[in-house]
């Protein structure tokens, strides 16, 4: 069976498909009732967030476009050090996409909200013409989590002096996975894509004094390096040696001229805490879900003096200096 | 870890007190390595690396650009393309200008899926924009191999072919005073190191072949450096470089393309110096030959930075209203480009 306008219509097809595919799947008794909007209990500091999800294929090696709908919101609310509590998803399906493709989507989107604790409570279907050759799914989810307000606040303007950097495992999965699908190269490359719920959640109950987080997606490590140092005025020094990439993402990108330091992730985060908690943190991740690869990538240098313009400097394996600046372009392959 | 012997080196070329040696490195990948490693960083300030002319993008002319564009336009026909050509600037239009007038454009990653597309949708004709030096040549003869092996016409080149030593003879005499040549690794591949033999006898000037490790690029440039002021060759990349090169790639080269004169960005028309397709395959050809003009934008300083008289940071516009996001210059876009790396990477 195949996704027609009549899915759209808000008659019968309609409802069918919201029975036989999302209803079934998102079962809970708020999404349950269907009613305009959902109501919630929750009170307090709220964070919420929204993200559009667009990735071609559907369903790639270590994950399909559900799981990484979830993963997305759920990561960014983590992040603001939010709880992730309730998320609403919204999907634009196209003329003659594949029901059952449909179906194997919304499931994994659902097993993934129960591994992230997350309860879907609202959702909404639209159908559009097809506008390639493949037939596409665009899905949008919006998240809500609640703060601990007792905790000292998180955010990228809060580095300090000597504080160290963590990431939380290989960097550049999600992409190399996705690129290697377009591209039709045979590897073992699979998406990252993972809720971080675990980690973040183990750091905070062990009350280790994280400063900072940011989950690595678009733009790289290199990109989040950049916001970080300048929404708190500072200098980031890393080292390349101890950047964690899987030897196949290597590979991969030294095949394609592409830089581990500027790909993308989908469960991944830069985490940045007070230099005396740096070890403890780093066990604590390690021990987590999805954190075996954690490693203490640099740290913070308060004093801008140094390094005029460039705030971002990497010590190369080789024993050079050099500067991590803003990725432009697409990250785009080198062409030999 | 870097072993003991390249720590003896680096701190070598850190303390190197002599006559200023200036070293050009012409392959676009060199010039990437080189930004990745932080070697400008590691060098004595008399020690100086020039980005010579061997990032393919950088040294196209706007001819071939407004030609796609106006390729892609046509209703008939789809242009695809590497990813780093899409942003340059013909004379007035980029392929990502046109794109974003609903132009066919299409950013692929491999030429082969040239073939492909070409056989799945016969109602129109596919166009590869085949530029690159003798490393990319062959891949472009195997999609012509394959497309007549298929019976297909609906495929076509729109080919801007450089080739290298005709390229290093004129950087030389037209040039900022090189006294050293890091040989294209790549480029040698093909060719054979032997070229790079026959160029230092005449030029009197040393060539090393490097391959594109850091500690490899080390070297390379510390032999250089001994052997300032003197001609020899020296091939430190022999894993994969051979003195007679590819011989099955130069077969499939010379199969298809024929050597002809190129126009390069900023430095004009030099002999012998490309290949275009042979004219037993000319219905192959978008209209390849005779794209000479140049039209590159006012205050542009790439033909002084190809041939290393100036640093890309001594251009008026680099960094003001040429950047990576508004790039005015082919060596802005290209993630090979000389002005593209000394930007991100910081080098001054």
């Amino acid at each position: 069976m195949k996704i027609t306008m009549a899915h759209g219509s808000g008659g019968e097809s309609t409802s069918a498909l919201i029975k036989d595919v999302f209803s079934k799947c998102f079962k809970n008794e708020i999404l349950d009732k269907l009613e305009d909007s959902a109501v919630v209990t929750g009170s307090g500091k709220i964070a919420v967030t929204t993200d559009s999800f667009v990735v071609t294929p559907l369903i790639f090696p270590g994950g399909d476009i559900g799981r990484l709908a979830v993963c997305g919101t759920v990561n960014d609310l983590l992040m603001s050090g939010a709880t992730p509590k309730y998320i609403t998803c919204g999907a634009v399906l196209e003329e003659g996409l594949d029901i059952d493709l449909l179906d194997k989507v919304i499931a994994s989107m659902a097993q993934t909200a129960e591994e992230a604790g997350v309860i879907i409570v609202s959702g909404d279907t639209k159908v559009i013409e097809n506008r390639g050759a493949e037939p596409g799914l665009i899905i949008n989810t919006s998240g809500i989590g609640f703060i601990d307000e007792s905790k000292e606040p998180v955010g990228p303007f809060n580095l300090k002096d000597g504080d160290k950097l963590l990431v939380t495992g290989n960097l550049g999965d999600h992409h190399a996975a996705i690129l290697g699908c377009r591209m039709g190269i045979e590897n073992d490359i699979k998406s990252d894509c993972a809720p971080l719920g675990d980690i973040v959640g183990n750091l905070l109950a062990d009350n280790i004094r994280v400063h900072a987080m940011r989950d690595v997606t678009r733009g790289g490590l290199g990109t989040v390096l950049n916001e970080f140092a300048s929404a708190s005025e500072c200098n980031i020094e890393i080292d390349e040696e101890s950047l964690p990439v899987d030897p196949s993402v290597k590979e991969f990108c030294g095949l394609l001229g592409l830089d581990p330091i500027y790909m993308g992730n989908e469960g991944k985060a830069l985490i940045v805490v007070h230099k005396d908690d740096a070890q403890k943190a780093l066990t604590i991740v390690k021990n987590a879900k999805y954190g075996a690869n954690a490693q203490i990538i640099g740290q913070v240098i308060k004093d801008r003096s140094k390094n005029d313009d460039n705030y971002v400097i990497l010590n190369t394996k080789l024993g050079g200096k050099r500067v991590v600046g803003l990725m432009y372009g697409e990250g785009l392959p080198r062409i030999c | 870890m870097i072993g003991d012997d390249i720590k003896a080196i680096a701190e070598q070329l850190k303390n190197y007190d002599g006559d200023e040696v200036r070293i050009m490195e012409v392959c676009g990948t060199h010039t990437a390595a080189i930004s990745e490693n932080g070697i400008p960083s590691m060098l004595s300030p008399k020690i100086k690396l020039i980005s010579g002319p061997g990032c393919p993008v950088c040294v196209t002319v706007t001819a071939v650009i407004d030609k796609l564009v106006e390729l892609s336009m046509r209703d008939d026909t789809i242009v695809l393309t590497f990813g780093d050509l899409i942003r340059v600037k013909g004379t007035n239009k980029s392929l990502a200008d046109a794109k974003a007038d609903r132009a066919h454009v299409k950013m692929v990653y491999s030429p082969m899926e040239t073939v492909k597309m070409a056989e799945n949708d016969p109602s129109h004709t596919y166009v590869f924009a085949a530029i690159g030096f003798e490393t990319t040549a062959p891949v472009y003869a195997m999609v012509l191999e394959e497309a007549i092996a298929k019976g297909l016409d609906n495929l076509k080149l729109l080919t801007s072919i450089k080739t290298m030593p005709q390229v290093i003879r004129w950087v030389v005499k037209n040039g900022g005073g090189i006294d050293g040549f890091i040989a294209p690794g790549h480029v040698a591949t093909i060719t054979g190191s032997d070229i790079f033999k026959e160029l230092s006898e005449e030029l009197e000037l040393p060539f090393v072949v490097s391959g594109f490790e850091g500690a490899q690029l080390l070297l390379t440039i510390y032999a250089l450096t001994c052997m300032k002021g003197k001609k020899g060759i020296k091939n430190l990349y022999k894993s994969v470089v051979t003195p007679e090169g590819n011989v099955k790639a130069k077969e499939l080269l010379n199969k298809y393309f024929e050597s002809s004169d190129a126009s390069w960005r900023g430095m004009g028309k030099i002999k012998g110096s490309g290949l275009v397709l042979k004219k037993e395959f000319e219905k192959y050809d978008a209209g390849s030959r005779d794209l000479d003009e140049d039209n590159m934008p006012a205050g542009c300083c790439c033909a002084s930075v190809l041939v290393g008289k100036i640093k890309p940071s001594d251009c008026p516009m680099y960094g003001k209203n040429c950047t990576p996001d508004n790039a005015h210059g082919a060596c802005m876009v290209s993630t090979e480009g000389s002005c593209y790396n000394y930007f991100v990477s910081g080098r001054k």
